[in-house]
């Protein structure tokens, strides 16, 4: 092969290579992205049932609730402008509590209500997720 | 005091790397004719005294950090916000690179330490070619100088002084915090001396074997460190998260893979450049692409954008100011390598089957799993941008990311077994004819014992077991005690991805999970365990009090007992998990103690993982024998009459 050739067959390559995986890339995004949901986005339309998704907001004042089977905690999640009962069967994050930032990751069930396969809740108990803090604000400036 | 002189040092360090930049630039302009004065080859000779100088005053300026908070000197902003007197001494000199300021004055530091290792060490490399590369090294620490010293000043001061500290975040308060950061970061800043020498090899249009064989020590050293730093890091997260999991393709972690990634990809080209003269452009690529990575996982981290479990000390209005320095120098780097590639000669060839198409084939794979990795960890922020809000999580990189690390296994497993040039396909076969028989006898196996084992753990079981056959292959019909030294390394690290993918694969094919609210005296059982919670009660620690729960553990005639904890630290307030592993040699059993429930019970999670420490154990061979490639590679060169026969050879 003359050295030309392959360098062009190199170059090729490459190409091909970033071209395969931006296609890969984009295509698995379309199945596999997690939206992000803040209660008043369900509010305002129906999100989609059995798909994994994320769900933020703050954990509402007063409504954890323990399940009788001790592993399982039933809680709202509130941005202010709108409401979601979550379930969760697991061990609580660390700082997960009352009128405090939780991200859940889980799955939204036909009734609008949300299961829970993980809880986020920050290190920092100062924190706030990027999402939750965004879309509250939104809510707070759009429907005060 | 102390604070002063470290902001001091910081300020001449950067006047110095401004000095260095153009000693090398005006230097190499004026030496570039015949006709030069001698001012020219003044200023060239002031480049490397200069580097060293300033990268003993970066390390001047993080001693003093480290002082101070040592002394926990209160008046120190950073201090008050990040420290506490009732600190254990280990945690108080950790937390000077627990925060923001203290990671980018580190970060600084082993760039500053980087180049005073390049003039001080490094002997191979054309003389202009390491002026122009010490003046790239200069440009990226002037630019990071410029951000610690404009926008995070590690040394501001508080006043007045509180009367205590706001500690530093519990889940940080750890062994591993002391250690993990600082390696990670040799490994991210390692890796600016592989982009340094690619500007400088640029510059100086000098690209070729002996360039490649100055290099790849370099490359090799942050390699190591950064496969040390993710492997640990894995560790620590899986233990202190308290979630079981080990990776969990988070941002932050991410950002660390990525630079593996190129670098991986990087240490492999630069051995066919320096040993066959090919991938020349490729090479000088991938050396800018890695430092990129390295870079744009630093801005990840520290801008905060994304949302990350591991992130500890964000603040976003920094982001646009790294984001700055990283158009800059990628830029740079990308117009640069447009304007003089063109100019480098083109290497040697090679046939389509042969140890340099393995190579490519190697560095391919690498770069679109790299490719998606970036795609799927920016995905958020292009979206966000778009004001659309998602996160792109494990089921996006498993199923992606899977097949190919596979396709790349398949490789790993031939490529050592090809010939430099030209090799024969049916030889190949031949010699791939045992890896492929266990592989099949071990799909069979997994099969029989285990149906219902997932597509991806399978595959990743049998292939596992073929490639630690076909690692340790190249040592076949070998006088072990001749082997080089960097051969042994190759073939241990080979088979470190073979025990650390059958770690993964197991991991996730046979993990049994036990999720209870168990009252004092009942019983789990989870895989080959028993375990009985025997109590629940109070204890204290140094800066914690902690509820432990007492557990019986018991495997056949075995028993031992085990104390998960919940722990609540005052300062800042917060609760931590502990877990409670435990090892054995075919895995290892973890224990979460919970909340309280109704009735005195307490929540537990149970895992079995069976075979689970094989991923970290693989990770720490991976290193092992980069080390040894390292050390073999250094000692080969220091011995001349060796170097003679090996160009004979290769003639």
């Amino acid at each position: 092969m003359k050295p030309k050739h392959q360098r062009l067959t190199l170059v090729g390559l490459a190409v091909a290579a970033v071209l395969g995986a931006s296609g890969l890339a984009l295509s698995a995004l379309q199945g596999e992205a997690a939206f992000f949901y803040a209660p008043s986005d369900v509010a305002k339309a129906a999100p989609p049932v059995d798909r994994a998704v994320r769900l933020g907001g703050m954990v509402a004042p007063g409504s954890i609730q323990r399940q009788p089977d001790g592993v399982t905690i039933a809680f709202t999640v509130t941005d202010g402008a709108a409401q979601v009962p979550v379930r969760f069967s697991g061990i609580a994050p660390d700082l997960f509590k009352e009128n405090s930032g939780v991200v859940a990751e889980g799955r939204f069930r036909p009734d609008g209500s949300f299961v829970a396969d993980n809880l986020l809740a920050k290190h920092d108990e100062r924190y706030m997720p990027p999402e939750v803090a965004g879309k509250m604000h939104k809510s707070e400036t759009l429907e005060p | 005091m102390i604070a002063e002189a470290g902001l001091a040092a910081l300020w001449l360090a950067a006047a110095l790397a401004l000095l260095q930049l153009v000693a090398a630039a005006l230097g190499l302009r004026m030496t570039r004719t015949e006709t030069a004065g001698a001012g020219g080859a003044e200023l060239i000779g002031a480049v490397r005294p200069v580097a060293v100088v300033q990268g003993l005053l970066t390390a001047f300026a993080l001693g003093a950090l480290v002082l101070v908070f040592v002394r926990t000197d209160l008046s120190v902003l950073l201090v008050a916000q990040n420290s506490h007197s009732a600190k254990p001494m280990l945690y108080k000199v950790a937390a000077a690179w627990g925060n923001h300021e203290g990671s980018m004055l580190l970060w600084v530091t082993v760039l500053g330490l980087a180049g005073a290792a390049i003039a001080l060490l490094e002997k191979r490399l054309d003389p202009r070619t390491l002026v122009a590369t010490l003046g790239g090294q200069a440009a990226i620490a002037l630019g990071f100088f410029a951000f610690l010293l404009i926008a995070s000043n590690p040394f501001a001061r508080l006043d007045p002084a509180p009367a205590e500290g706001m500690g530093l975040n519990p889940l940080l308060q750890d062994p591993g915090l002391a250690f993990h950061p600082p390696t990670l970061y040799f490994g991210y800043v390692g890796l600016s001396v592989a982009f340094s020498f690619a500007i400088g090899a640029l510059v100086t249009r000098d690209v070729g074997p002996q360039f490649a064989r100055a290099m790849r020590p370099w490359v090799l050293g942050a390699w190591i460190f950064l496969t040390l730093g993710i492997t640990a890091g894995s560790y620590w997260a899986y233990y202190e998260l308290g979630w079981g999991g080990w990776w969990f393709w988070d941002p932050v972690e991410n950002a660390s893979l990525m630079p593996w990634l190129a670098a991986t990809a990087l240490l492999h080209s630069v051995t066919v450049l320096a040993t066959r003269d090919g991938l020349r452009a490729w090479t000088v690529m991938l050396a800018v692409v890695a430092f990129s990575m390295s870079m744009v996982g630093t801005f990840l981290v520290r801008s905060g954008i994304l949302t990350s479990v591991h992130a500890f000390a964000v603040d976003p209005s920094r982001g646009s100011f790294i984001l700055a320095l990283l158009v800059l120098y990628i830029g740079g780097a990308l117009t640069l390598f447009g304007l003089r590639i063109g100019t480098v000669r083109q290497g040697a060839t090679f046939e389509p089957i042969s140890r340099e198409a393995g190579l490519v084939l190697n560095n391919l794979l690498l770069s679109v799993i790299l490719g998606i990795v970036l795609i799927g960890t920016l995905y958020p922020l292009v979206a966000q941008a778009l004001d659309v809000q998602l996160s792109v999580g494990p089921p996006f990189f498993n199923k992606t990311v899977g097949p190919i690390a596979l396709l790349l296994v398949v490789a790993l497993a031939a490529g050592p077994l090809l010939r430099w040039r030209r090799d024969d396909a049916r030889a190949l076969g031949r010699r791939m004819l045992v890896p492929a028989v266990v592989t099949a006898v071990a799909l069979v196996a997994v099969l029989l014992l285990a149906p219902g084992t997932g597509v991806l753990s399978l595959l990743g079981l049998a292939l596992s077991a073929g490639l630690a056959v076909a690692s340790v292959a190249p040592l076949w019909g070998r006088n072990l005690r001749r082997t080089p030294l960097f051969t042994w390394g190759m073939v241990i690290s080979h088979l470190g991805v073979a025990v650390s993918l059958a770690g993964m694969a197991s991991e996730s094919a046979f993990t049994r999970e036990v999720l209870v609210a168990a009252g004092v005296g009942e019983t789990q059982q989870v895989g080959p365990y028993r375990v009985t919670l025997e109590g629940v009660r109070p204890v204290i620690g140094p800066n914690w009090t902690a509820i432990e729960g007492r557990m019986r553990v018991e495997r056949g005639s075995q028993r031992s007992w085990i104390a998960p904890q919940q722990r609540y630290f005052a300062a800042p307030p917060t609760e931590t998990s502990e877990a409670a592993i435990t090892s054995a040699l075919d895995g290892q059993l973890y224990v979460v103690l919970g909340q309280a429930s109704e009735g005195g019970r307490r929540q537990l999670r149970l895992w079995w993982k069976p075979l689970v420490t094989l991923i970290w154990l693989g990770g720490a061979l991976i290193a092992i024998g980069g080390l040894l490639s390292l050390v073999g590679r250094l000692w080969r060169e220091r011995r001349p009459g060796r170097r003679a026969r090996d160009a004979e050879v290769l003639a």
